[in-house]
């Protein structure tokens, strides 16, 4: 094989790595917009909550710890945003739950600057994940190949509670028909606290595991959220392996064009959106939803 | 219709006209009192640059209540404003208001240089004194350089050339092959032209530079271009977060290539943490150097702040104090008279073994400059102790200039 085709082949390769990291924050707020109808302007203050308790929980307990109880925690202020706030706005006009999410996100982003500083802080991978695995020619560091399973195992498990459980059921009937399910004796509400909850601790999850590799600052969540909200329209409102799809995608993509031409790298995921958006209006999965229509 | 005056919306009218008459009344005290003296101070608070930013405001408030605590300037009381600069667009009218509503003597700050050329051309067309205490392109100082503006914050080329130095005696530039990663805007390009100049004159050469979203969080793709280029050395010509996530990233993926730095600010380091740090950088001040106005500024930093400044709250502190002293000397607030005054080469102490002057021609600050590298971890006193401080450059037996740029390398003519 010719050198420059290894090279490029590397690139796709790591667009798969980097398609993790897409993977882990638009899952959850795809989730979110498709079951809520919520477009949550505040899942990128979530990722950043979830960078920071992982700094605060793994610095005392060590990084394991907070890999399993900063999303537990990012999870549970889910639940408390979705019972007292997220539920009034259900049914309201789109641009309150616009205002809304983006007023915490400001909030968030401000509490983290007033608690930590805006100076970024340091919070590095633990030894032994630390380090990089060779197959043939190509380097893996080790800790993206765990990021890359964990979020396989994210996109699982959530696909599995939603298609494969009785409780998925409910989830999925509401998503196509909320008044039909109410009909029927069924009460959303919990259903929907547990739905957000998910979501949001799918962004803490994602902080958890990217705060090692980026820097921890109070405006981590502004820079992911309009990559995420791309990820999401690529693939598709409401289509959960849509946002699969388009991480991979926009990974791949983004690795391509760093090869050829490294200024458009940011660029790279826009263009691909608006190509996408001319072909497919709806997004490359996207489907016909009742109440959206 | 219900016309009845309720309790409530009473309470509701009353809160109402206070708070109105709150944001008021400001407004009026300003535009009446004549006894103090009004500092404007931008500087971005959100965005990339927003870390460096915060030091920047931590340390004004610091030097402007040191000036208060000794009674002033010329005995009246200075006064305050800072605010996010944002961007260009907003730093540009910004700095009007304050100079056309707020009547401030001078503007001091800022750290993106495009923001800074913006704050430029309103100071130059309200003849009103700008101090820059962060931006570094060399064009602010060169092409769109500006008789109202002085430059504290040290040029790229003077970055450059300190770094540069010290890569020079440890043989990694002459006949090298450099790769370059450079954040793409103003300060990114001026860097890379000035760097690529240093090298291409000391013999090394550049073969590729690979221009990076100052929005970029993940630098994988790059690290691999990097493996595939197979350089002698790495140049980071980053600036703000982006410094942080790479320097972590290069560090993941353990290439043999060592990284040097041509533009740097330690916040950056301290964020990164102990560990993730490796190559030469270069620096204009750090808390660890010794001198007793440094130690002084360092401790009653550290006392407020409970962190040590950083070298965005150096510029602040000795923009503030510079311009207290030419205040205080030439009796005057007037900025026509303290650009005469500062043209003339007025000495000031600025936290360093030697002092530091304005040049006349350029406006730019000339003063020792340094570089660091990062210490072993069991040799940190702390987590703000990362970085083992050179001796200054150039050393005591050169001129302060040959670091800046000169008049052939960096034209400038006050129109």
């Amino acid at each position: 094989m010719p050198l420059e085709l290894v090279f490029l082949l590397e690139q796709v390769v790591n667009g798969l790595l980097v398609a993790a990291y897409y993977l882990l924050i638009a899952l959850g707020l795809s989730l979110i917009f498709s079951l809520a109808g919520i477009v949550n302007l505040a899942h990128g203050a979530f990722y950043a909550i979830g960078a920071y308790s992982a700094v605060v929980i793994g610095n005392r307990f060590g990084f394991a710890a907070s890999f399993v109880c900063a999303p537990l925690l990012v999870a549970a202020i889910g639940m408390v945003v979705e019972r007292f706030l997220f539920r009034r706005f259900y049914r309201a006009d789109p641009v309150l739950t616009l205002l809304l999410t983006f007023g915490l996100a400001m909030i968030a982003e401000q509490s983290l600057r007033m608690i930590f500083g805006a100076a970024p802080i340091p919070f590095s991978m633990p030894e032994w994940l630390s380090g990089v695995v060779f197959v043939g020619d190509f380097i893996y560091p080790k800790y993206r190949l765990g990021m890359l399973g964990v979020a396989a195992a994210a996109v699982l498990g959530t696909w599995l509670l939603i298609n494969k459980t009785s409780f998925g059921k409910i989830v999925r009937a509401g998503v196509q028909n909320p008044d039909m399910v109410g009909v029927l004796g069924i009460s959303l509400a919990p259903v929907m606290t547990v739905m957000v909850a998910i979501g949001v601790g799918l962004a803490g999850l994602a902080g958890v595991m990217l705060a090692p590799i980026t820097g921890v600052h109070p405006a981590m969540g502004n820079e992911i959220m309009v990559a995420a909200f791309v990820v999401v329209v690529i693939g598709g409102l409401g289509s959960f392996w849509g946002v699969v799809l388009a991480a991979i995608l926009v990974g791949v993509v983004r690795g391509i064009t760093v090869y050829y031409v490294p200024p458009a790298a940011e660029a790279s995921m826009y263009l691909l959106m608006f190509l996408v958006l001319l072909v497919r209006p709806r997004g490359l999965l996207g489907e016909r939803i009742e109440k959206f229509e | 219709m219900r016309t009845d005056l309720t309790r409530r919306t009473l309470l509701k009218g009353a809160a109402g006209t206070a708070l109105v008459a709150g944001i008021g009344a400001p407004a009026v005290l300003r535009a009446q009192t004549s006894d103090v003296i009004r500092v404007g101070h931008l500087t971005p608070l959100t965005g990339f640059l927003g870390p460096l930013g915060e030091y920047a405001v931590m340390s004004i408030k610091l030097a402007v209540d040191q000036l208060n605590e000794q009674g002033g300037i010329m005995g009246r009381k200075v006064e305050l404003i800072s605010e996010d600069s944002v961007n260009p667009s907003t730093a540009s009218s910004k700095a009007q208001r304050l100079i056309e509503r707020d009547g401030v003597a001078l503007i001091i700050g800022e750290i993106s240089s495009a923001s800074g050329l913006a704050i430029a051309e309103v100071a130059g067309r309200t003849k009103t004194l700008f101090v820059n205490t962060g931006c570094n392109s060399d064009a602010l100082r060169g092409a769109d350089c500006n008789r109202y503006m002085f430059h504290v914050e040290g040029a790229n080329s003077m970055y450059v050339k300190a770094s540069g130095q010290a890569l020079l005696r440890d043989g990694m530039i002459k006949g090298k092959k450099l790769l370059s990663l450079t954040a793409d805007y103003a300060f990114g390009h001026d860097l890379y032209r000035v760097a690529d100049r240093f090298v291409t004159q000391n013999g090394g050469e550049f073969i590729a530079n690979d221009l990076v979203p100052t929005d970029a969080t993940d630098f994988s793709a790059y690290i691999l271009r990097i493996r595939q280029a197979q350089p002698d050395l790495v140049i980071s010509n980053l600036a703000g977060n982006q410094i942080t996530s790479f320097i972590k990233q290069y560090r993941e993926y353990q290439l043999p290539f060592p990284i040097a730095g041509f533009g740097f600010d330690t916040a950056l380091a301290w964020g990164a943490g102990a560990g993730a740090m490796q190559g030469t950088w270069p620096c204009i001040w750090y808390h660890t150097i010794s001198t007793p106005s440094s130690q002084a500024f360092t401790k009653s930093f550290s006392e407020r702040y409970g962190k040590p400044p950083e070298n965005q709250a150096w510029g602040e502190f000795v923009a503030m104090n510079a311009i207290a002293r030419a205040m205080e000397e030439t009796k005057s607030t007037n900025s026509d008279d303290l650009i005469q005054h500062m043209e003339k080469g007025a000495k000031f102490d600025v936290l360093k073994e030697r002092e530091g002057y304005f040049r006349d021609w350029d406006h730019q600050l000339i003063n020792e400059m340094y570089t660091m590298t990062p210490k072993e971890k069991g040799q940190m006193s702390d987590q703000w102790d990362l970085m083992e401080l050179s001796a200054a450059v150039p050393g005591a037996d050169q001129e302060l200039e040959v670091i800046a740029p000169s008049k052939e390398e960096n034209a400038c003519t006050f129109a």
